[in-house]
């Protein structure tokens, strides 16, 4: 009887409590809302003393013998003119060589894989060399090319690099692929079109923005790789554009000489960091743009 | 501005009383159909999806240069026999189908069909607009070069045809280079109409056509699939009875992957044989 009577009275809302749960939701909201932010300005505020840093270390020994002269034993106005054209070839090769790899991989894995055993583990390979540490690459050149070639060279520099390359561009591009509609493939084979030609002639071109933006940040990761330079072109204290020599890059350079007791040395490295940083820096907001445009 | 309104006001007012108008017209031209022979005829087709069937034992005739309506509960099996008539299904390891599609009396269901060139064939125009990302131009052309080798100007030419037979020729005749990507939905979906007789395929399948354009840019697709079947053999899906019955010559019927009942479409609509169609054109499910 009273189980009955309680059920069918309307329960009376009690609005004092109401009040201390929304008080309450309002405190936990504003000390959510100041965790967040103070996690945000902790993190730009390592961005920016790095940034300000650099730029401060960095324009303080800059000058145009940084452009116009190569390295030099201390104390003698040396520059990183070899160093800056010596990362900008193996850069440019490793990623010539890796990223049509990279394209035909990717492409392999969204268009032809399909489910395919061969499909899963070139996948699953390039997820783990994605992962892999980058001194283990070059450990690996140096086996696959210095050792039996006898000697450091640019060239096992620009194998590494490509090697980094790879995976990056396999994963954008077949991410890019997949997310074209299946119509638009439907659409192509529905008039009569090859497999061949409607990868190449439309589903590259539909994804183009993607693939390029992926491509794009692979150069900029390889720009500023040191570890796999280190077993492969090893450095060069001089001038040297023959890709059969051991050839000197950036990192190295900033490697060598940021640890060295030589007071313009370090300064060189502080410039060099600042160069690779901006250098990387643009290849991002280029990569953004380029994404921005394909929307 | 006024002009713009004007012409908006035409399209709506074409839109709205097309239903009692169309089947009117129609009645009268299904009295006077002519028989007319049969472009492609599907003899006993059975479809799989892997274990499932999807279609059972269908017979049916598209009959030359007329316009065949596919209605039907979602899942019936219509646009899966489209899929069919170009083959498109063996993109997809486990669909098959067994029986006879004749089309000029090969079944293009034959192991050593080259379905690139039935393709040239048996165009088809899909639910959803798939411009391809080049130029207007270029999207004509695409599909032409897969099958022909034209100079410039026979091209130029041929893109023109297309652009026109499909009613679009006027909005984009002065920016043939522009990507294909900025015209509107109902542009891009008339944009693929012309990709696909550009061609010039005996057959054009169209799934859905105007299930993602508003009314006036279907209105302009509906003028469009009578004027073209002058040239055309076309079957067209649709889960719009009105659209059916204003498009069509004759109607089919699909119901749990069986072919119920096909008829002239005045006819299906107004006296269908079979208690299933008399419930489904009614709006009794559906």
């Amino acid at each position: 009887m009273d189980a009955t009577l309680a059920a069918s009275r309307t329960p009376q809302p009690r609005r004092d409590i109401a009040a201390a749960l929304g008080r309450r939701r309002k405190r936990t909201d504003a000390m959510v809302r100041a965790f967040c932010i103070a996690a945000t300005l902790i993190g730009l505020f390592f961005l920016a003393s790095i940034l300000l840093t650099l730029i401060g270390r960095g324009l303080a020994a800059a000058g145009l013998n940084v452009f116009t002269q190569v390295t030099r034993p201390p104390g003698s106005e040396g520059g990183l003119l070899n160093a800056i054209v010596g990362s900008l070839i193996q850069t440019a090769l490793g990623a010539l060589i890796g990223t049509p790899i990279g394209l035909l991989a990717g492409t392999y894995l969204a268009e032809y894989a399909q489910g395919s055993r061969l499909g899963e583990v070139v996948r699953f390979v390039s997820d783990v060399l994605l992962a892999a540490p980058s001194i283990l690459i070059g450990l690996f050149v140096y086996q696959l090319l210095v050792v039996p070639f006898g000697g450091f060279s640019g060239w096992a520099g620009c194998v590494a690099l490509a090697i980094i390359v790879i995976p990056i561009v396999i994963r954008t591009t077949e991410d890019m692929l997949r997310l074209l509609p299946n119509t638009l493939r439907e659409a192509v084979i529905g008039l009569g079109a090859p497999k061949w030609k409607m990868v190449t002639l439309v589903l590259w071109r539909a994804a183009r923005s993607g693939i390029i933006t992926g491509a794009l940040l692979a150069v900029a990761r390889i720009a500023g790789e040191t570890a796999p330079l280190l077993f492969t072109s090893l450095g060069n204290l001089n001038w040297s554009v023959a890709l059969s020599q051991p050839m000197a890059s950036l990192p190295v350079t900033m490697f060598n000489y940021a640890g060295s007791a030589f007071e313009d040395w370090v300064d060189l490295a502080w410039t060099g960091a600042l160069l690779i940083t901006f250098g990387v820096l643009g290849l991002n907001i280029l990569a953004r743009t380029v994404l921005h445009r394909g929307r | 501005m006024v002009k713009a309104m004007a012409k908006r006001r035409d399209a709506d007012d074409s839109a709205v009383p097309l239903e009692g108008r169309s089947i009117g017209g129609l009645r009268a031209a299904s009295a006077d159909l002519p028989a007319k022979a049969a472009r492609m005829s599907i003899r006993n087709l059975d479809f799989f999806y892997g274990d499932n069937q999807a279609l059972r034992s269908i017979n049916l005739d598209l009959p030359d240069r007329q316009v065949t309506g596919m209605i039907g509960p979602s899942g019936c099996g219509k646009s899966t026999l489209l899929r069919v008539l170009n083959r498109l299904y063996s993109l997809y390891p486990g669909q098959r189908a067994t029986g006879e599609a004749l089309l000029d009396g090969q079944n293009i269901l034959d192991a050593d069909v080259d379905t690139n060139e039935l393709r040239s064939k048996v165009g088809m125009v899909f639910q959803k607009p798939t411009p391809f990302p080049m130029s207007i131009r270029d999207n004509i052309a695409f599909g032409v070069r897969l099958h022909e080798k034209l100079s410039k100007a026979e091209m130029d030419e041929r893109v023109e045809w297309a652009l026109s037979r499909a009613a679009i020729w006027g909005e984009v005749k002065d920016r043939l280079d522009a990507s294909a990507l900025g015209l509107s939905g109902g542009q891009q979906q008339r944009l693929c109409i012309a990709r696909t007789i550009a061609v010039r395929p005996e057959v054009v399948l169209l799934d859905e056509p105007t299930s993602a354009l508003d009314p006036s840019s279907t209105a302009k697709i509906e003028e469009l699939i009578d004027e073209l079947k002058r040239d055309f053999t076309i079957a067209i899906v649709t889960h719009n009875m009105q659209q059916a019955a204003r498009c069509a010559d004759q109607v089919a019927f699909f119901f749990l992957g069986e072919l119920i009942e096909v008829a002239p479409a005045g006819e299906l609509f107004t006296a269908p044989k079979h208690p299933k169609t008399q419930e489904y054109v009614t709006g009794r499910f559906g």
